[in-house]
């Protein structure tokens, strides 16, 4: 399908997809058993200025959006949904600072991260914090020029590797969700200590650890926009990384389909190849199906997202719900195709079923994501 | 300082076919690439501008579809590029190549370094390196490995052999040509890609360089091609087998007396 992409996206897709089938795909498998963190692909992601490719370009990025995030996010998942977190993930911890920060926040902070010289991370998840994010423990606390941070996030993506970390705490817990504020915090802080690593069931390649603070004093212009702010700075950024992460679920499902006709086409049962068998065809077609019409779902919210338009939580949601569900469900049949074979972990296709059940579950899952979505028809039923 | 990388634009294939008739590579419908030992060349010059500052010149004599190459050049890292392009450039093998190459690195001006690959996929002559060198009268290394150190004045690199490398230590200017061992080269970035869409290729001809006309093309070639063929395949050799070790050494002793003239 040709989704008539600027000269510019084509390049960034390109330069993706090589780098996922060059680099990433040959080591995908390693940094999935040994769960380490994949700087060398970071490295080169650095290098080719994709870290860059949605920082506005006053401040060393290539000046495009949630569209060009999209694209490379799909294209780095196709080979490792767990590497590509580590740019998507950044991409998250960023996000607040391009939409809330200020003149001197964005020179600070952007250009390196443009640069892939630091990663960025997003801290709002805590023990029991999740879904209902209004229940945050988490303090900040003002004192003379600064703020005293307390409290313990939760499953943080790109933990003690990010270097940035934006954190959302209570600035007053009095006023519920109204007295939450965001603050940039960097590594090195006194105060900003790891948890241990998490040992997950897909997206191994990722780093999730605590991220603890302990009287973590920061300057009080590492405040992003002002206190209050901290769920208005949360929700839209997660309107803008939303369709990132369901780019990543296409890119997930694109791989696993990808290798599940390659399998289909090799194995031989009953004289000739499966994919010669109107069950395995039928099941082929309908995973083509479905992953193009999650692409268009989150290229059209991407645009949309870019263009400037307000009210977008509800496509975000539709497009990480319907996306999603698309990768569990391909990545679920893409074992099946591949039978007794699809179960070994020799083979690489039960990697793409772990690593598919974490895009319905982060960033809001599939349930809340619901709720979004239903929110707001019933909000426009009232227009 | 200033590294001039030499790249050669060569069919993608490794099998190229030849055509009976004519004798030479057939081109048509074969995609075009830089050669992949230049790519060694050129991030080489790319690292050595990097750990040395200066710039990165890129230059090639080709027909003028060459030019890509430049560019994908470019998006690597390199800062300008030539394209040295004639029709009277026509039929050039490695003496005349070596020479026109030479003539326009003369027109460049000053410069620490040469480096090229080893040889291109597609002639496998590894001769217009050491040609160019020869020309510019400025010493050579060929099949470098490494490049120890590095300076305005002199630099020890590493040269391979076939059982190991040699240390050798040469003033500058000096052209190298290196072997895939020297690096990894690295990917385009986005910056460089649009860099290379935007930016000025130079084009010279082969009175812009100051060539004489002899020396150039086919007629500036001293070599003559007479045939080309593919060789046939090996045939598979004897094996001399006797009831026991004495006698089948006798048997190879008899069979090796045949061949001593």
């Amino acid at each position: 399908m040709d989704y008539l992409l600027t000269e510019q996206q084509v390049m960034i897709r390109d330069l993706a997809r090589q780098i996922a089938r060059e680099k990433v795909k040959p080591v995908a498998a390693k940094y999935d058993e040994s769960e380490e963190f994949a700087w060398e692909i970071v490295k080169i992601l650095a290098d080719s200025d994709i870290f860059g490719i949605y920082i506005p370009e006053a401040y060393g990025g290539l000046g495009g959006g949630v569209m060009e995030l999209a694209l490379a996010t799909e294209e780095l998942s196709r080979a490792c949904g767990a590497i590509a977190l580590s740019f998507a993930a950044t991409a998250l911890g960023t996000y607040p600072i391009i939409l809330f920060g200020d003149e001197g926040q964005k020179k600070k902070f952007l250009p390196d991260i443009a640069k892939g010289k630091r990663l960025a991370s997003f801290c709002i998840t805590e023990a029991e914090a999740g879904s209902d994010a209004g229940s945050i423990k988490t303090t900040a606390k003002a004192e003379g020029g600064h703020y005293i941070l307390n409290g313990t996030k939760q499953w943080i993506t790109n933990a003690g590797e990010a270097e940035v970390y934006t954190v959302i705490a209570m600035t007053d817990k009095s006023k519920g969700a109204r007295g939450a504020s965001a603050f940039i915090v960097e590594k090195g802080t006194r105060g900003l200590e790891f948890g241990k690593k998490e040992k997950k069931l897909g997206i191994r390649a990722s780093a999730t650890r605590e991220v603890i603070f302990t009287d973590c004093r920061i300057p009080k212009e590492n405040i992003l926009a002002k206190e209050g702010m901290g769920f208005i700075v949360a929700m839209r950024t997660f309107d803008n990384s939303r369709p990132g992460v369901a780019a990543q679920a296409v890119g997930i499902a694109q791989g696993a389909l990808d290798l599940a006709v390659g399998y289909a086409k090799s194995r031989k049962q009953f004289g000739q190849s499966i994919s010669s068998f109107q069950g395995i065809q039928f099941m082929l077609a309908d995973m083509a199906t479905e992953i193009e019409a999650a692409r268009a779902l989150v290229y059209a919210t991407a645009r949309m997202v870019d263009s400037g338009a307000k009210d977008i939580a509800k496509a975000s949601a539709m497009s990480k719900l319907y996306a999603s569900d698309v990768a569990m469900k391909v990545a679920v049949d893409a074992v099946q195709i591949f039978g007794g074979y699809g179960y070994m972990r020799d083979y690489p296709i039960e990697k793409f079923m772990r690593d598919a059940k974490i895009t319905q579950i982060y960033e809001g899952t599939n349930q809340i994501q619901r709720n979004i979505i239903a929110s707001n028809l019933i909000k426009e039923s009232l227009k | 300082m200033h590294i001039i990388v030499c790249i050669k634009q060569v069919p993608n294939t490794t099998n190229v076919r030849i055509d009976p008739a004519t004798n030479t590579l057939i081109r048509a419908g074969v995609e075009s690439v830089i050669n992949p030992f230049d790519m060694y060349a050129m991030e080489e010059g790319v690292r050595l501008k990097e750990r040395l500052t200066g710039k990165v010149t890129v230059i090639t004599m080709g027909p003028p579809q060459a030019e890509s190459a430049l560019r994908e050049a470019i998006s690597m890292g390199c800062d300008d590029a030539i394209l040295v392009s004639d029709r009277k450039f026509a039929g050039s093998d490695t003496w005349a190549t070596s020479y026109t190459l030479a003539q326009a690195i003369r027109k460049i001006g000053a410069f620490d370094c040469v480096i090229c690959g080893k040889q291109a996929s597609d002639g496998d002559t590894a001769q217009v390196g050491p040609g160019i060198s020869t020309h510019l009268d400025i010493p050579q290394v060929t099949y470098v490995k490494k490049i120890e150190e590095i300076s305005k004045e002199k630099a020890r690199v590493e040269r391979m052999t076939e059982e190991g490398f040699d240390i050798i230590e040469t003033p500058l200017p000096c052209l190298f040509t290196v072997v895939k061992e020297i690096n990894t080269p690295r990917l385009a970035s986005l910056k460089g890609k649009m860099r290379a869409k935007s930016c000025e290729v130079v084009k010279w001809t082969a009175d812009d360089i100051g060539c004489d006309p002899k020396n150039i093309g086919l007629d500036g070639s001293p070599t003559r091609v007479v045939k080309i063929f593919t060789p046939p395949p090996r045939k598979g050799g004897e094996i001399i087998k006797g009831n026991d070790a004495g006698e089948t050494a006798e048997k190879l002793a008899e069979a090796l007396k045949s061949f001593v003239i």
